[in-house]
């Protein structure tokens, strides 16, 4: 299946839970936060939240910035 | 209350209260450009800054990046801030993911759509900052220094008025003096002159005229050397604010007047 990671598009071979996409990607939960469907999802529902096909994913950290 | 001389200059009694929280420091700084960010430590300890900002933004699902959280240690208090929203709903967005991060209820509201002089939009600062002040951010709006959107962020709820003393990144120093002093003496909240500033003589100017803090990035990370210019920098805000504090001489114009006595010179 296919959904939208920061803009560009990924394909999952099954359903993955988003604690297990991060740490697919070598991502820490902790240092990142992420919006699914223009939602935010808290970090404790990282484990439990699956994606689905075509679902739009963005995960952002902080960065340098004045 | 009348405090004694050394109670009135001694950090902890003149401290800087931002929404409850008290800070001995007048310096914030910030995260962006410096040539490594395993500077930041030694910015931190060398300004004796308690305050820093960062920004949100995706993450390069294609290369390993470095953490830039790793190199702030917790006791700083994080100011992120809404960098590349362009609208009052970008913004409020950009806030709410910033505060999931869980680092703090702090944002700097920063809404703007000129990519030129990266000029701050006050209505849509506003705007966010009434939203976000109502969920209980403590919120400082970078805007222009102008009296009435100072006035609209007082009335929105904003912790503090940030406006710039010249464009983001110019180092031109402070190019809005005379608004600043106007925004220093008509508005009750905390004055934080962020952006622009490029030299601790002007740091040290704006606090001189009683603004309440300074925010320096560029001035900082583009230094020769980033530790030696942030202690300078942290020095040159605790000097003008002790002399802001201590109450300046007269200016007298025309004419000199003597320092030293006019009577019982040598014969």
């Amino acid at each position: 299946m296919q959904i939208i990671v920061n803009g560009k598009e990924e394909v999952l071979e099954k359903s993955t839970d988003i604690l297990a996409f991060l740490q697919s990607k070598k991502l820490e939960p902790d240092t990142v936060v992420v919006e699914l469907n223009g939602l935010i999802i808290e970090k404790n529902r990282f484990p439990e939240t699956l994606l689905k096909s075509r679902d739009q994913v963005e995960i952002l950290r902080f960065v340098g910035g004045g | 209350m009348n405090l004694s001389a050394p109670d009135l200059f001694s950090p902890e009694k003149d401290a800087l209260i931002i929404g409850g929280h008290s800070l001995s420091s007048r310096l914030f700084v910030g995260t962006g450009k410096y040539p490594s960010d395993t500077l930041i430590p030694g910015v931190l300890a060398a300004s004796g800054s308690e305050v820093i900002t960062v920004a949100l933004r995706r993450v390069d699902m294609n290369a390993t990046t470095d953490n830039v959280m790793q190199h702030i240690p917790s006791n700083i208090r994080l100011l992120p801030n809404t960098s590349g929203a362009r609208t009052a709903e970008e913004a409020v967005r950009i806030a709410r993911l910033a505060n999931a991060m869980g680092c703090g209820n702090w944002i700097k509201i920063e809404v703007i759509s000129d990519n030129r002089y990266l000029l701050p939009d006050g209505y849509e600062t506003v705007k966010a900052t009434e939203i976000l002040a109502k969920e209980g951010f403590v919120v400082l709006p970078y805007v222009n220094a102008d009296l009435m959107i100072a006035r609209s962020l007082v009335s929105a709820g904003a912790a503090a008025v940030m406006p710039l003393g010249a464009p983001i990144g110019s180092n031109r120093g402070l190019q809005t003096k005379e608004m600043l002093r106007i925004l220093i003496e008509e508005i009750s909240l905390p004055i934080i002159v962020d952006a622009g500033i490029g030299k601790p003589s002007q740091a040290c100017e704006a606090m001189e005229m009683g603004a309440a803090a300074c925010l320096v990035n560029t001035a900082i990370a583009g230094a020769g050397d980033p530790v030696a210019m942030a202690q300078a920098f942290g020095q040159a805000v605790a000097a003008g604010r002790k002399a802001f504090l201590a109450g300046e001489a007269a200016v007298s114009p025309g004419r000199a007047y003597a320092s030293s006595p006019l009577t019982g010179f040598l014969s």
